[in-house]
């Protein structure tokens, strides 16, 4: 291990057997639970730093949320607060994390590793109402003081931007810094770099219970074979709620569906991201109901992505003809000129969020050992190498960047009510 | 057909009777039966007409007086035809595709999902206008048949290389030959008749390539074939039809050769060379013993694989080897759906008429009304008598159907065909070595056996506009998480491509224009005005259909 580290934290895994789980088959730093992308980012940014890491995850790396979205890197849907200033901190290091990546791991592959496509490609938020382009005026003037590059485009500089939009413009902002990246592309490359630093990945490994030591957290049971650890993040996303909970200490995560078109390929027609301004009110909307606001955006490989619903349906997958259907609508106000594209496949996920819609990333008070870094909802890809950065500052005893505070799970009104089970067990 | 019970012996107008997908020799026959049975029927095929693969023919337009030549059991299909399109209680939708699949709204009565249903007229899939169904089934028959399972090799996107079943079909839908010397290879019985419809529309076919060595092939067909003939009449039907194909072969010449590989296509822009090898006990080349044919067509076929758009998404289980899994009488793990034919397994045509007539004749048992008890008693009667000689044919055709899978199952060694230059996704045009060194470098996916979703994300094999329907197995086979080629059968593996939400290509116009869910809970939560609309409308309530024009 490198000397640069703080001498003996209490992350640090000194232990060779573990009371409740007796002759671990793995003895680590930290265990990361879930192989989306923010148990990779977690993964790197601790491995990076030193740490001895395992990362174990039930199903396959990208099998869950990050496997179905956009890959949204997105502060035109931010308005001031905890979250934008995370985005922004996430907008500085993508790009340079994405050099580092396809450095790291060039070597060995023809080819080239998988390209991320991270593509600063800006995003155009469209109003076609008179109440739309108010809203979306007020909100951009809150976002500029925050730093947000917010440019309203008359209807020649919008035309310029994006030809086929409809006409039917009341009002456009033109935000320069949204940027797209190819988030399963982007999950294997943090976890292949994760690994070169070090770290394992087991998948196919679910967590069944905790092994505690000393009133804390140390390590997990799985499915295969225990890991011990001086601390475990849980970065399952969506499912973060059932993990928790099996560990002792739920954490209320829950579930929110969305669900996107893919067209056959249309080269050149959708240039930039387009949002109908409705997308911001969705995003941080609490109701249950399902809403779509319109997001249509091209990918590097040509085909149209139209999204994006959002509904409070538990952990239901199946398909919804009128999700579909209004998702076409939304995608038609915005460009007709779509109507004959064909549609090929439908594709959804369940994003994870806490009732206060921010990002819980931190230890739990109620169980030491115990990490969260969930509740990103539709932002978990662009805030993911934000989120390893504050993590590992938090974990390794570093002074992180952002206001841990905001984040924390034992802020304010997140644990109401949900005692840890864990002290008693 | 004294049997056929009146429709108005049915009140099952809260639905659409028994709907069945799919108007191949399965679905014909689960048709046929469940109007015996008394049942309202709609038939739902994606052509422009009935058939299928099996009785595929030339267009109406163009009738020929030699179809009955040609095609095996040809009578019995055009009677089949005749009587349901002459019947007023069965609905025949032609070029009509199942792109969803929805589960019933609570409220409604019945256990079968919702279908929606895109009909284009005949030859225009890509037509401007094209109508679209909602189908409420009282129950579901899926009789989605099965295509071409063709195991990659270096040069197989080359033009002129062709499925077995694309040669047959042009043979047979245009009595046109996709080339005039054509090598036929891959594995299985069905080469034959690919071969003879070959030589039916004037081809020279140059050999026909059997990847199976003799010791293979005795495993399922025995040392002695000719028993077979002895067997029950059934199945002496089934060995008839293939020594005829076979007889055809002797009187052109045609070499049959077992144990014989396609390694290599080779042409300047289009196929002009075929390479064949010998091919040891478990598939792999025998180095040195590589020939050179010129062609101008290769015919390849290793195999079939079932369509699954529709079973899956309507929740249906799988067995281990990939087909759907259902009880004797064509039961799926789902309430109020039925599966039978090719769908179920590799059995032929006869087997998938068996099989669609019990899956009818059942789903038309479960949409009877209560209120004809006397009447449905009386056919239950007349049914069982039917259903156990159906049974027995059944099990019969099965145990024929087993021992041919075995003589013809993919064994591992294929898998040195496949260098790291052999495009494995041609839409994406995805390089077998690219797959590998991808997989090795993320190596995330290596323990789970659906682990390909994140390797068809980052590498887009599987994406294109074919979503995997012609690579999903090679690409599932060069990471080695498939069991084609792992053991017996014809399976196909993990599926996890052949889950399709949008199981065909859709308008943006389209999805907009559809009625908006108000309008359809509206109508059927008053169940007084659900009757009226009905008696008023037949089966189809105008405000749930829509016929629409996209938007330009």
């Amino acid at each position: 291990m490198p000397s640069t580290q703080p001498p003996s934290p209490s992350w640090r895994s000194g232990i060779t057997d573990v009371g409740a789980g007796g002759g671990a088959a793995v003895v680590v730093d930290v265990v990361v639970v879930g192989a989306g992308i923010v148990g990779a980012a977690v993964a790197r940014a601790l491995a990076v730093g030193g740490a001895r890491v395992v990362v174990v995850e039930r199903g396959q790396a990208a099998g869950g949320t990050s496997g179905s979205g956009e890959g949204n890197l997105l502060v035109s849907d931010k308005g001031p607060g905890a979250e934008l200033a995370m985005a922004q901190r996430a907008h500085e290091l993508w790009p340079a994390l994405a050099r580092e990546l396809t450095e790291e791991l060039r070597a060995g592959l023809p080819g080239g590793f998988p390209d991320l496509e991270l593509e600063p490609k800006g995003g155009l938020v469209v109003a076609t109402t008179a109440a739309g382009a108010n809203a979306l005026r007020t909100f951009a003037a809150t976002q500029r003081p925050a730093g947000v590059r917010a440019v309203e485009l008359d209807a020649d500089g919008t035309r310029a931007l994006e030809p086929a939009l409809t006409p039917e413009v009341a009002c456009a902002v033109h935000y320069p810094d949204d940027a797209q990246v190819q988030p399963v592309a982007a999950t294997e490359a943090l976890l292949a770099s994760a690994r070169q630093h070090g770290a394992s990945v087991l998948t196919g490994a679910e967590v069944t219970a905790p092994l505690l030591a000393g009133g804390r957290l140390a390590g997990v049971r799985t499915t295969r074979g225990d890991v011990a650890a001086g601390a475990v993040v849980v970065a399952a996303g969506p499912w973060s709620g059932e993990v928790s909970a099996r560990l002792g200490a739920a954490l209320a995560v829950l579930p929110r569906r969305g669900v996107i078109l893919v067209t056959t390929r249309q080269p050149h027609l959708v240039h930039r991201k387009v949002y109908d301004a409705d997308y911001v009110g969705a995003v941080s909307s609490g109701d249950a109901d399902l809403q779509t606001s319109t997001v249509v955006e091209s990918t590097a490989a040509g085909t149209i992505l139209i999204g994006s619903s959002r509904e409070r349906v538990g952990f239901d997958a199946s398909l919804r003809v009128d999700v579909l259907r209004r998702l076409a609508l939304g995608a038609l106000t915005l460009f007709p000129a779509l109507a004959g594209v064909p549609v090929m496949r439908s594709y959804g996920g369940f994003r994870p969020y806490v009732p206060d819609h921010l990002p819980v990333v931190g230890e739990d008070p109620r169980l030491p050992g115990l990490w969260h870094a969930t509740g990103h909802e539709g932002a978990g890809i662009g805030l993911a190498p934000a989120t390893g950065e504050l993590l590992a500052d938090l974990l390794l005893g570093r002074t992180p960047s952002l206001d841990a505070a905001a984040f924390s799970p034992a802020r304010a009104g997140l644990l109401d009510g949900q005692a840890a089970s864990a002290g008693a067990a | 057909m004294p049997e056929v019970a009146s429709t108005k012996d049915h009140d099952d107008s809260a639905n659409d009777g028994v709907v069945v997908v799919g108007g191949g020799p399965a679905g014909l026959a689960a048709a046929t039966a469940a109007r015996r049975a008394g049942a309202r029927v709609v038939l739902v095929e994606a052509g422009d007409d009935v058939g299928g693969q099996y009785w595929r023919h030339l267009p109406p337009q163009r009738p020929a007086r030699d179809e009955g030549q040609l095609h095996h059991g040809w009578s019995r299909f055009t009677e089949m035809r005749r009587s349901l399109l002459a019947d007023e209680g069965c609905e025949v939708l032609t070029g009509a595709s199942v792109w969803a699949v929805e589960a019933r709204a609570p409220h409604l009565p019945g256990d079968a999902p919702v279908l929606r249903v895109v009909l284009a007229p005949i030859g225009g899939a890509d037509a401007a206008q094209r109508e679209h169904r909602l189908l409420r089934p009282g129950a579901l028959v899926v009789a989605t048949g099965a295509h071409d399972l063709t195991l990659p090799f270096p040069g197989w996107d080359l033009p002129g290389v062709v499925t077995g079943g694309a040669a047959q079909a042009f043979a047979k839908s245009e009595r046109l030959a996709v080339g005039e010397r054509v090598v036929v290879a891959g594995a299985g019985p069905f080469l034959l008749p690919v071969a003879s419809s070959l030589l039916s529309t004037g081809a020279t076919v140059l050999e026909v390539c059997e990847a199976a060595g003799p010791a293979q092939l005795a495993r399922g067909w025995g040392s002695h074939p000719a028993r077979l003939l002895a067997g029950p009449r059934v199945m002496a039907a089934k060995t008839a039809e293939l020594a005829g194909y076979a007889a055809a072969l002797l009187r052109e010449r045609v070499p049959y050769r077992t144990a014989t590989g396609v390694v290599a296509a080779r042409g300047e822009g289009r196929l002009e060379e075929v390479v064949l090898a010998r091919l040891a006990p478990d598939w792999s080349p025998v180095p040195g013993t590589e020939r050179v044919v010129a062609a101008d067509a290769l015919a390849v076929s290793h195999g079939f694989t079932p369509r699954l758009e529709v079973a899956l998404a309507a929740g249906c289980a799988l067995r281990e080897d990939g087909f759907v899994a259902v009880d004797d009488r064509g039961a799926t793990s789902v309430p109020g759906v039925w599966a039978a034919g090719e769908v179920t397994g590799i059995g032929g045509a006869d087997l998938a008429q068996v099989e669609g007539e019990l899956a009818g004749l059942a789903a038309a048992g479960a949409v009877a009304h209560p209120g004809t008890h006397e009447a449905s008693q009386r056919l239950s009667q007349q049914l069982s008598q039917q259903v156990s000689r159906l049974l027995d044919r059944r099990r019969t055709l099965e145990a024929f159907a087993g021992r041919l899978a075995a003589a013809h199952a993919p064994r591992a060694g294929w898998l040195a065909q496949v260098t790291d230059d052999t495009t494995v996704c041609r839409c994406e045009e995805v390089t077998a070595g690219r797959l590998r060194a991808v997989a090795a470098a993320t190596a995330s996916t290596a323990d789970t056996p659906a682990g390909a979703r994140s390797l068809r994300l980052t590498t887009r094999a599987g994406l294109g506009v074919c979503q995997g329907r012609i690579c999903g197995h090679a690409v599932d086979a060069v990471l080695g998480r498939t069991s084609v080629g792992r053991g017996a059968g014809s399976g196909v593996g993990p599926v996890s491509h052949q889950r399709r939400p949008i199981a065909v290509p859709v308008r943006l116009g389209e999805l907009a224009a559809l009625p908006a869910p108000d309008h359809q809970t509206s109508d059927h939560q008053t169940a007084d005005h659900q009757t009226a609309d009905h008696q008023t409308s037949d089966h189809q309530t105008p405000d749930l259909t829509d016929s629409e024009e996209p938007r330009s």
